[in-house]
């Protein structure tokens, strides 16, 4: 990535001066696993998966697991990339339906 | 054991269960695990199993294809080693955890392809006994009926909850 100073309009003198790199200007934000709601997958199973997978309580991976149902999708956890990449393979590997992304 | 006793699978102690399925019931999934692993090892690329290799990162699709070619082959060997599982266990009486988790993967991955297949939708359906996809879609509810026992039973082996984690 180019580091660079900002072209964005008139800055003070010292703020030009600070090389806007994207690894500065966007601090590690956190990524969020998103599990998406379909229509195969049984609940009772998507709720055993997390309880299995995040180590949830009953009642918490009761909760996701409808507000998946009903709103569509809930993100089940996040961190890093890695941690959330490790999360995504192992949704997979039990056939949910789910994504990761940078927290807004 | 036979077809008027409901329970197929029992839990008897720490990673211990009993299977009690009939020998119909046993034909009819080894024939559907023989039909996934053809499936599998032909293509993972057929819209029937994309189901089974989702997409992770879905606002980046570079990131996507990165994380396919990292992942794709391991999700598959893993996929093949619940349905060789089920090959190898399809006669036995009792189970332990490994095997019966493996049972888990392969009837959900089943289940997944044929939902995907049949199209369902969350709306419960009404099938004529005449209906050409009534069969397939019997052997989907079926399929229904024996994993949330499957869940049941392996849900009794959960280790204590994380108490951060609630």
């Amino acid at each position: 990535m180019i580091a660079g100073p900002s072209l964005a309009g008139p800055l003070a003198p010292s703020e030009v001066e600070q090389p806007v790199d994207e690894t500065t200007a966007v601090p590690d934000r956190p990524w969020v696993v998103i599990v998406w709601n379909d229509p195969i997958n049984l609940m009772s199973y998507v709720t055993y998966v997390l309880q299995k997978l995040f180590g949830y309580p009953k009642p918490k991976a009761e909760r996701l697991m409808w507000q998946v149902h009903t709103e569509g999708r809930a993100a089940v956890a996040s961190g890093p990339r890695e941690t959330c990449e490790l999360h995504v393979f192992r949704l997979h590997e039990h056939g949910l339906w789910a994504t990761m992304q940078q927290d807004d | 054991m036979g077809l008027f006793d409901r329970r197929r699978v029992r839990r008897r102690g720490p990673g211990r269960y009993e299977l009690r399925l009939p020998a119909t019931e046993r034909t009819v999934l080894a024939d559907l695990v023989a039909q996934l692993r053809e499936l599998l090892v032909a293509t993972t690329d057929d819209p029937l199993v994309r189901r089974l290799f989702p997409t992770a990162y879905h606002v980046d699709a570079d990131r996507d294809r990165e994380y396919q070619q990292l992942v794709r082959d391991e999700l598959l060997e893993r996929r093949l080693a619940a349905l060789s599982t089920v090959e190898e266990t399809l006669e036995l009486d009792s189970l332990d955890e490994a095997q019966l988790t493996g049972w888990m993967t392969a009837i959900n991955d089943v289940r997944l392809v044929l939902g995907t297949r049949l199209d369902v939708s969350e709306e419960p359906v009404e099938i004529d006994l005449d209906d050409p996809e009534a069969p397939p879609y019997a052997v989907y509810e079926y399929l229904g009926f024996l994993l949330s026992q499957v869940v049941d039973a392996l849900e009794g082996d959960l280790p204590e909850p994380d108490e951060d984690a609630g």
